[in-house]
């Protein structure tokens, strides 16, 4: 490991600009002539519009204009769209409702935008926005997947009877039912996974600008993929052709899934920039993220688990219902299904497992991937059931687990994954060493002697990232490719840009990638930029999300590297008369390997741009692109351990402890891992402990400010144990597999087993906040 | 419209407001003093935190007009000539930022927690009195390690520094 290479905890590049203010955030941006837009948006769940009038608004001072769907229709702009094709057992299509980024005829949840209104100041577009009339007539609502699957229940999309968007099986149900005729025991249970609103800090902004002289437009936007949503913008939405359009995301607070999609409001900025010759910009407050964003998870789960009599797992069924909200957002349709009953086997070996994921409308805001994005779903299911079955069998949670670790690899399970390399045992044995489960039963003694409820859970989880590859995933539906494209370019001088397809709005790609030109050519991180998140510098690339940047975009990086240093080397071999098997790059030096023959790192992209001895037919230059698709997943997995102490007068849970044990294959910077781990970790225990969605029966979404929705603080979490163990991902150049949402993936599980544990009752729904727990102790009496 | 004149980051600012202009808004708009960020319509978040008169405050809490008269310290103006304060070192030296969107409000909060506690700070404390922030990215781990840090290294003088 070079101090800057591979492996090192190198301080982030980054750092400076945010830590001084010189952060460039979509809010920062100003361009002459910028006015401000505020959307209206229906009050109403569920209603038909009768009517528009917006003839007070736009006589109001300082408006610019106030534009309608039908206006927006009329320029031909199209419908959002679900990129993800699922079908139904019987072989139908899922029924996707037309979703416009205006809604001209009904709106379908609290939030729908109607209209958008334009003015000089922010305040003057508030004020006006309050003067567009809207006259609706209110439909029944239904928020609640289950009514909404009910007989009679409003209808919410034309599309979609029995707001039934799909119905939809993976594993050998014959097979299954089977293994379970042969049970000693079966562990049955309801399980529901709470719906969660992402919260990324910045919320979500758009600028766009329409350029008439040169019929071009640019969306600045708080986006995880830039390049896609051109694509969508310009193949779907008709908003632009994709060579007339440019997508800047420049600096971006946090995505957590939430920034992958494109919403209604970046189409309707640029849109309405070429409408009224004026560059709009929105930004939404808080209110409008919590209406709007896209939310996370909301599933309702029966399982059941069945074992023979040495308590090996015979067989698993799954039924969910998933609520994919008033409409279907962008990637809404896989995160249910391939990204959730695909994971079902866990780290068990399992023989039979059949799931059946049935989504539904309802009238609350769409939901779609947040961090984990079906694999937390996955694995509270399966580790909530695992720690169950261990309480009724009355064996040891861990012990129950370990006999059933898939031990040899590659390992096909019976839902299309083929995990290619892990070591559970090893994840185990360290969280239970780091949190000293053996002496659980003492602490647990000694709590009870000051009153508290000591609990232990843990949970062992697998996951999926680096979505892949393109053909499989293309056969299964997706409406697009996932690999990654970059390209290295050394300057004259030998210093480095790379251009990625990849987005940071955290991660630290701009420190993590430059290591990886630092290690294989030995030149100082500072003399690499990474450049990303603009469509007109960078090649087209697929983004950030599901854990891909390291295990995609990282390896499109190695392959680049990999022709620059080719080059480079024969470009040394005819400098130095030498043959090019002999040549090494070894700190910033480019030589004969076993020499004193040397020619430094600059002087051989110097002789690559002068071009006056290069060997013969090459061609000058040094800069080479590649685009990586991957030929699987990769699979992290670990386990994670939760201790908590109760009040049993209050019902408020503290953790006293949180151990995560992961295994992430080879780790390029240990110190931003970490970070990823602790984030995860708190947006799981959130999960856990403190954040609820509650819409109320009219579909108002009663927790649409931080007064109302328990966002995890400083003083509700505890600081971390991380550890990891490593087993290389064989199918990446670099080995790594991915660990951005492995902490919120593993935790809910683990805090939930440990709080139940507790309580001594097993029956308690997340988010497990003093209320909740205190009812359950009561029934428990 | 309300008359606006402040002392932002050492320099005396003049200008004019809506009645209803917050704070932020006006360093962000009208100065241009984009490193304080706003991230809630409710209070809540403390990205938006700056120091008025040397305490730390909501700037989306207050008026541009209340504020008339008072001195301004923003994340821009809180590093001192050209070096970074303790803190903001701290918090690069220990990754206590990720998407970097919390992180003015954080460390104007945090700068101020320094000054109120001279003789040195513990976890908990750190915790509990960093309530008014929220981060989504980093769970706090490493931010509640570097104001740990910062506090002792800025040691008794604390106070001052800040
Ligand atoms: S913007 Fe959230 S507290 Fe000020
Ligand atoms: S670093 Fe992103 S919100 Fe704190």
């Amino acid at each position: 490991m070079g101090v800057e290479g591979i492996g090192a905890r190198v301080l982030r590049k980054e750092d400076k600009r945010f830590i001084t203010g010189k952060g460039k955030y979509t809010d920062d941006m100003v361009v002459p002539g910028m006015k401000h837009a505020t959307f209206v948006r229906s009050p109403h769940a569920h209603a038909r519009i009768t009517g528009i009038d917006v003839d007070a608004a736009k006589a109001m001072s300082g408006v610019v204009a106030v534009l309608t769907g039908s206006e927006l229709k009329a320029d031909g702009i199209g419908n959002l769209i679900c990129g993800w094709m699922i079908h139904s057992k019987d072989g139908t299509p899922m029924k996707m409702g037309a979703w416009s980024p205006l809604a001209t005829d009904k709106v379908r949840y609290v939030g729908d935008a109607v209209a958008i209104v334009i003015a000089d100041t922010k305040g003057e577009a508030r004020d006006a926005a309050e003067a567009v009339e809207v006259s609706y007539e209110e439909l029944p609502v239904v928020v609640n997947a289950l009514d909404a699957m009910q007989q009679g229940a409003p209808e919410i999309h034309a599309e979609a009877p029995d707001n039934l968007i799909f119905d939809w099986d993976l594993g050998d149900e014959a097979a299954t039912n089977a293994a379970f005729a042969k049970a000693a025991h079966v562990t049955s249970m309801d399980i529901v996974n709470n719906r969660l609103v992402p919260n990324a800090m910045e919320p979500r902004a758009t600028l766009g600008v329409y350029d008439s002289g040169e019929d071009h437009y640019t969306c600045w936007t708080t986006s995880q993929n830039p390049h896609v949503a051109r694509l969508v913008m310009s193949a779907f939405y008709n908003v632009a052709p994709e060579n007339k359009l440019r997508v800047i995301a420049p600096d971006v607070g946090g995505g957590f899934g939430s920034k992958i999609y494109i919403y209604p409001e970046e189409i309707t900025c640029l849109w309405a920039s070429r409408k009224t010759g004026v560059p709009v910009k929105w930004v939404a407050d808080r209110t409008e993220s919590f209406l709007t964003d896209a939310h996370g998870r909301d599933h309702v789960t029966h399982a059941e688990i069945a074992f023979d009599s040495d308590h090996r797992i015979l067989g698993l069924k799954v039924a969910t219902i998933a609520n994919l909200g008033a409409y279907m957002s962008l990637f809404s349709s896989c995160v249910p299904t391939y990204l959730y009953a695909t994971l079902l086997s866990g780290q068990y070996a399992i023989p039979a497992i059949h799931a059946n994921v049935k989504t539904v409308y309802t009238n609350t805001a769409p939901v779609d991937a947040y961090r984990g994005a079906g694999r937390p779903e996955a694995t509270y299911v399966l580790e909530r059931i695992m720690e169950t079955a261990a309480r009724e069998l009355k064996i040891s949670p861990a012990e129950l687990r370990r006999k059933n670790f898939v031990k040899s690899f590659p390992h096909q399970t019976p839902v299309i994954m083929c995990y290619d390399a892990g070591d559970f045992d090893a994840t185990l044995d360290a969280a239970m060493n780091a949190a000293d489960y053996a002496g659980f039963e003492n602490r647990r003694q000694e709590a009870a002697k000051r009153g508290k409820l000591r609990g232990i859970g843990m949970s062992c989880y697998i996951e999926a990232c680096g979505l892949a590859p393109s053909s499989a995933v293309g056969s299964l539906g997706a409406g697009v490719g996932l690999w990654e494209s970059a390209e290295v370019r050394v300057n004259a001088v030998g210093t480095i840009e790379i251009l990625t397809g990849s987005h940071s709005h955290g991660q630290g790609h701009e420190t993590t990638f430059a290591q990886l030109a630092a290690e294989r050519f030995g030149v100082p991180i500072d003399s690499v930029s990474i450049v990303h998140g603009d469509t007109d510098k960078v090649q087209m690339g697929m983004g950030t999300y599901g854990s891909r940047s390291g295990a995609v975009g990282m390896s499109a990086i190695a392959k680049a590297l990999d022709k620059v240093e080719a080059k480079a080397k024969k470009i040394a071999a005819h400098l130095l008369e030498a043959d090019e098997a002999d040549i090494e790059i070894k700190n910033g030096d480019v030589r004969v390997a076993g020499t004193d023959k040397s020619v430094p790192w600059f002087q051989v992209a110097l002789a690559a741009y002068t071009a006056h001895n290069l060997p013969s037919g090459m061609e000058p230059g040094l800069k080479e692109g590649a685009f990586y698709d991957p030929s699987n997943f990769t699979f992290p997995g670990g386990c994670h351990i939760c201790e908590v102490e109760i009040d049993p007068e209050t019902g408020t849970t503290e953790i006293v402890q949180f151990v995560a044990a992961d295994d992430f294959g080879n780790i390029i910077n240990p110190m931003i891992v970490e970070g990823q781990v602790h984030g995860g970790l708190a947006q799981g225990i959130g999960q856990a402990l403190l954040e609820a969605t509650h819409y109320d029966a009219s579909g108002q979404l009663l927790t649409a400010s931080y007064m109302d929705y328990t966002m995890p603080r400083a003083v509700d979490l505890p600081s971390f144990t991380v550890t990891n163990t490593v087993t290389a991902c064989p199918s990446n150049p670099l080995g790594v597999k991915g660990c951005g949402e492995a902490g919120a993936i593993g935790s809910p599980p683990a805090v939930i087993n440990a709080v139940t544990d507790a309580i001594s009752n097993n029956n308690l729904a997340m988010p497990a906040t003093p209320q909740n727990v205190w009812a359950a102790l009561q029934a428990a009496k | 419209m309300a008359k606006v004149e402040l002392v932002v980051n050492g320099r005396a600012v003049k200008g004019e407001a809506e009645d209803r202009t917050l704070l932020v808004h006006f360093l962000r708009e009208n100065l241009g003093l984009t490193g304080t960020h706003v991230g809630c319509d409710t209070s809540q978040c403390g990205t938006c935190i700056v120091h008025v008169d040397g305490r730390a405050v909501k700037s989306c809490t207050m008026l541009a007009a209340q504020a008339s008269g008072s001195t301004v310290t923003t994340i821009e103006g809180l590093g001192l000539n050209g070096e970074l304060h303790p803190l903001q070192a701290a918090f690069r030296e220990h990754h206590a930022l990720q998407c970097g969107f919390c992180t003015p409000g954080m460390l104007m909060s945090s700068a101020d927690l320094i000054r109120r506690h001279p003789d040195g700070l513990d976890e908990a404390t750190v915790r509990l009195e960093l309530e008014g922030n929220i981060c989504r990215c980093t769970g706090y781990h490493n931010i509640v390690k570097a104001v740990l840090d910062a506090s002792e290294k800025m040691g008794k003088g604390a106070e001052k520094a800040a």
